[in-house]
């Protein structure tokens, strides 16, 4: 615990006593399920919470925005003591998953609520929602009740709504998982140039890697309530820690015994690798680096060839995923031709090989 | 064709005299019974008459009726062992509307002839009625008489709570036959549905005052307090029973009424506060 | 290698969920177990009332509603009816969300005695209120002790009366839309600041207004008919106490063709409200 406390102080300069930002220990305990997590941000940060579902993302949201209470732990927000204060009294704004935005409102009047509450006259908080909707380019649509909008414009009021109370603390649960694929390309670019003006800290919870690379700053990967990895998208994509996150960012990863330029796996073959290490590794390849052959190729070297059996094929795009079964168990990637050529079909025996330039070892 | 129609015909007649015959027999039976129950009105006298009387019997009888008709009924059981005396009580008038709507009763007892007339109109009654008691109104009054009423007239002081049967049920019109006769104009706070309404208004001390029956402020044991008033005379209630055309069980019902009119029958209803036709 | 490239592809197709349900199938062919009962209960509901309509003396019709004591039962049901939904709609309502939105023990206790009014005989109602309100009640001696006010025999009685046997279908009417309605709305608005009460006022209450529509008539409705409790409470008084069904009743007794004629007038006024009410408010959205 100590050292991850250290490497997250690392990584969050000036957190520990610094006014500003987040500082948050959310302990919620619910009977078979606890969350404990720690979260540190700076004004300015994006931080994504990634996990698979059930792994307590939304509760971590809930429990920052005061609908759920914290069991134990602390939350500041710029050197405020927040656990006691109720939902409504908190510096915070939330973009739900599905939006809520008040059905028997208007656009504007859904923007309006967050200033009409704080005390704005009804004159004044739609000046202010005009305002929000404007920079959101849905002035147009100032008029119309949530269900006359589309996706994307709702996800926008709804953004537009969490931002019109000036929130210190921003969160946003799954923020694009409600749109399609059009249209979520073109709100995460919106939102993710919403997100680097918003001058304060920003959480979002999502289980879309993409999601989360684009948009934060900083990935913390939650698995059954517990941080199990945290740090830059690019250096998670890079070195995963966990399968999940492997999956995630569709890396193979192998733990195995480094010992000079040959990884020693657990159960299984060794993988040679170009870092030369030593100690407990990981070890991780893309699945386009993963080449398939019917037969054992002659003339190949007989480094990181394995015996495997196809157990399953998916379509990726215009790829074909093989998921492989036998010596190591990994996925593959191929084109729909290069499928075709070696009929692939579930149960096939394939050999695959892996170039050590391919492979990336870091020490776990 | 015409003969066999007329043959059919005169078939039916003869199946319906039969049944009549049937009816006539037993009609005959039980009249004998009532008759020696009239001649002889002991109680071994009836009982002794009564082997052939069993099955149950329903009587419909005014609302005021219930304790005295509830104890006449009990002994009626015991002195004809395998009947059972069903009873509705209500108002009269309620009564006499499903009585001509076709519920399934034997004896009708009501709380004025004006009520009985709806039944005997609609010819459901066998026979003429006959009255059996008389009814007599009282003033009833919060225990201890706390507002000294001692007349009619003293229930028209202002500030008093009173209330009156409704016009349309007998206690009611009784109780406005009363106040006409001595030039009164009463405005209570409320025309009750029927006459145990209107005690019970004052029971439950909700009024200082109702304009009922004798035999209710008897029912009601010492949670009200009777006060006799001379113009209670003028309106004195008839209450006459009738064995009804629809009857099932005409023997016991005639055997019930019987009893009702007997002098152990009047000993009952004296009790409960009637007088004597 | 580009891994935020792949990590996209990697993530796994997302499931091709459709857009919407599909257009509901044509009303053809309803099922005959459905068709059948459902026939039935319309005229079982429907006979009595067109009983009314056949054996209604048509022609002494316009002589049995010149009195002007029909009227004043009429006016009487009207304006009790409404005022004991306005008062069923003031307190029920934020009873229906305590308990809908609130956990309290003993709550499925409280939410049982709320519905006892449903199933409590409106006499035995009527008898309850004398005990509890009347001038020698539990509360109404002190009601009488201290400000002079008895409530039995006034039209105001009559109201209590009618609320006490109608709040209990605006209550659980408004609870189940509280239930059936997402609470993460008024979640929503306390994020942006609003106190609980404001949430309800400004968001819960507009998402509601349906079910309150609804209950409000059901009340209504409730109320217009209510017998029992009024006739034990409130007592027989023309023009004060004398709602339309008391003076059915009593004209029952004696001239039932005065009864059917004040039935069919009191069945006219209440099909039109609730028809107009319908209009406005129940399909309205």
């Amino acid at each position: 615990m100590t050292d991850t406390n250290a490497r997250r102080a690392a990584l969050v300069p000036g957190s520990e006593g610094a006014a500003q930002g987040l500082d948050a220990h959310l302990v919620v305990d619910r009977g078979t399920f606890r969350l404990d997590v720690r979260l540190t941000a700076a004004p300015g940060d994006v931080v994504a919470l990634l996990g698979p579902n059930g792994a307590g993302k939304t509760t971590a949201l809930r429990a920052l925005a005061g609908l759920v209470p914290l069991s134990d732990g602390h939350l500041r927000l710029d050197g405020t003591a927040l656990e006691r204060t109720a939902p409504e009294a908190r510096p915070v704004g939330v973009v739900f998953q599905d939006y809520l935005l008040f059905p028997h409102l208007t656009a504007l009047d859904n923007v309006a609520f967050g200033p009409r509450c704080q005390g704005f006259s009804k004159a004044e908080a739609r000046e202010q929602a005009a305002g929000w909707l404007e920079r959101m380019g849905l002035a147009a649509h100032a008029g119309a009740k949530p269900r006359r909008l589309s996706g994307g414009q709702a996800q926008r009021v709804a953004v537009a709504r969490a931002l019109a109370t000036r929130p210190r603390l921003l969160l946003l649960d799954e923020p694009l998982a409600a749109l399609d694929a059009r249209t979520r390309l073109e709100v995460r670019a919106q939102l993710r140039r919403h997100l680097a003006e918003f001058e304060a800290v920003a959480v979002l919870v999502t289980h879309d890697p993409l999601d989360a690379m684009v948009l934060a700053d900083r990935l913390v990967v939650i698995e059954d309530g517990r941080i199990v990895q945290e740090g830059a998208p690019a250096d998670i994509a890079r070195h995963p820690r966990t399968d999940y996150i492997a999956q995630l960012v569709g890396l193979n990863l192998y733990r195995g015994e480094a010992d000079g330029h040959t990884v020693r796996l657990a159960a299984g073959p060794a993988i040679t690798t170009t870092e030369e290490l030593s100690g407990p590794v990981f070890v991780a390849f893309p699945p386009l680096a993963v080449t398939l052959f019917r037969d054992r190729p002659t003339g190949a070297s007989a480094r990181n060839l394995w015996r495997c059996e196809v157990s399953g094929l998916e379509t990726h795009g215009d790829q074909i995923r093989a998921d492989l079964t036998g010596e190591l168990p990994l996925a593959a990637d191929l084109t729909t031709a290069a499928a075709a050529e070696l009929e692939l079909a579930p149960g096939a025996a394939v050999w695959a090989t892996v170039k050590a330039t391919q492979t990336h070892a870091y020490p776990a | 064709m015409t003969r066999s129609v007329h043959r059919t015909r005169r078939t039916v007649q003869l199946a319906g005299a039969g049944a009549a015959a049937l009816l006539a027999l037993s009609a005959c039976s039980s009249s004998s019974d009532s008759s020696t129950a009239k001649a002889t009105p002991s109680g071994s006298a009836s009982a002794s008459a009564s082997s052939k009387i069993s099955g149950d019997l329903t009587v419909f009888a005014a609302a005021s009726l219930k304790e005295s008709f509830t104890t006449l009924g009990k002994e009626f059981e015991q002195a004809h062992p395998g009947t059972k005396v069903n009873f509705n009580f209500g108002g009269s008038d309620t009564l006499a509307a499903t009585i001509t709507s076709g519920a399934p009763a034997d004896v009708f007892a009501a709380a004025s002839p004006k009520t009985m007339a709806i039944v005997t109109d609609k010819k459901d009654a066998e026979g003429t009625p006959a009255t059996f008691v008389r009814n007599q109104l009282e003033i009833a009054t919060l225990p201890g008489n706390p507002d000294k009423i001692t007349s009619l007239k003293d229930l028209t002081k202002s500030g008093l709570k009173v209330v009156l049967c409704d016009k349309t049920v007998p206690c009611g019109a009784a109780a406005q036959k009363a106040l006409d006769a001595s030039h009164l104009k009463l405005t209570p706070v409320s025309y009750e549905e029927d006459v145990k309404g209107a005690l019970n208004k004052v029971v439950l001390k909700e009024a200082d005052a109702a304009v009922v029956y004798k035999t209710d402020v008897e029912a009601a044991g010492g949670k009200v307090a009777g006060v006799e008033f001379p113009e209670s005379s003028s309106a004195i209630n008839d209450y006459p029973i009738t064995l009804l055309k629809n009857a099932q069980n005409p023997a016991a019902a005639k055997e019930f009424i019987a009893l009702v009119q007997s002098p152990e029958g009047q000993k009952v209803l004296g009790e409960a506060g009637f007088l004597k036709p | 290698m580009t891994p935020l490239d792949k990590s996209g592809a990697a993530a796994g197709p997302r499931p091709g969920r459709p857009r919407r349900r599909p257009v509901r199938a044509g009303r053809r062919g309803v099922p005959l177990p459905l068709l059948v009962p459902g026939l039935v209960a319309l005229a079982f509901l429907l006979l009595p009332l067109l009983a009314l309509l056949v054996r209604a003396p048509w022609a002494t019709l316009p002589d049995q509603l010149t009195s002007s004591e029909v009227w004043a039962a009429l006016r009487l049901s009207l304006l009790s009816a409404t005022a004991a939904t306005a008062v069923s709609l003031v307190l029920g309502v934020p009873l229906a969300w305590l308990l809908a939105r609130t956990n309290f023990p003993g709550r499925g206790l409280v939410r049982a005695l709320v519905t006892l009014p449903l199933v409590l005989p409106p006499v035995v109602g009527g008898v309850a209120l004398l005990l509890a309100l009347g001038r020698n009640g539990v509360v109404g001696q002190l009601l009488d002790s201290w400000f002079g006010i008895t409530l039995p025999f006034t039209t105001t009685a009559v109201v209590i009366a009618e609320a006490f046997v109608a709040m209990p279908f605006l209550v659980i009417s408004v609870e189940g839309t509280l239930r059936a309605a997402d609470p993460r709305f008024e979640e929503a608005a306390t994020t942006l600041g609003a106190s609980r009460f404001t949430a309800f006022r400004r968001v819960t209450l507009p998402l509601i207004a349906p079910g309150i529509a609804a209950g409000s008539v059901l009340a209504w409705a409730r109320a217009l008919g209510e017998f029992g409790a009024t006739i034990t409470f409130a007592g027989n008084f023309p023009g004060r106490t004398q709602t339309m069904p008391l003076a059915v009743y009593l004209a029952l007794q004696n001239d039932p063709d005065a009864a059917i004629a004040l039935s069919l007038v009191l069945l006219a006024v209440s099909i039109t409200v609730l028809a107009a009410l319908r209009d406005r408010w129940l399909t309205g959205s």
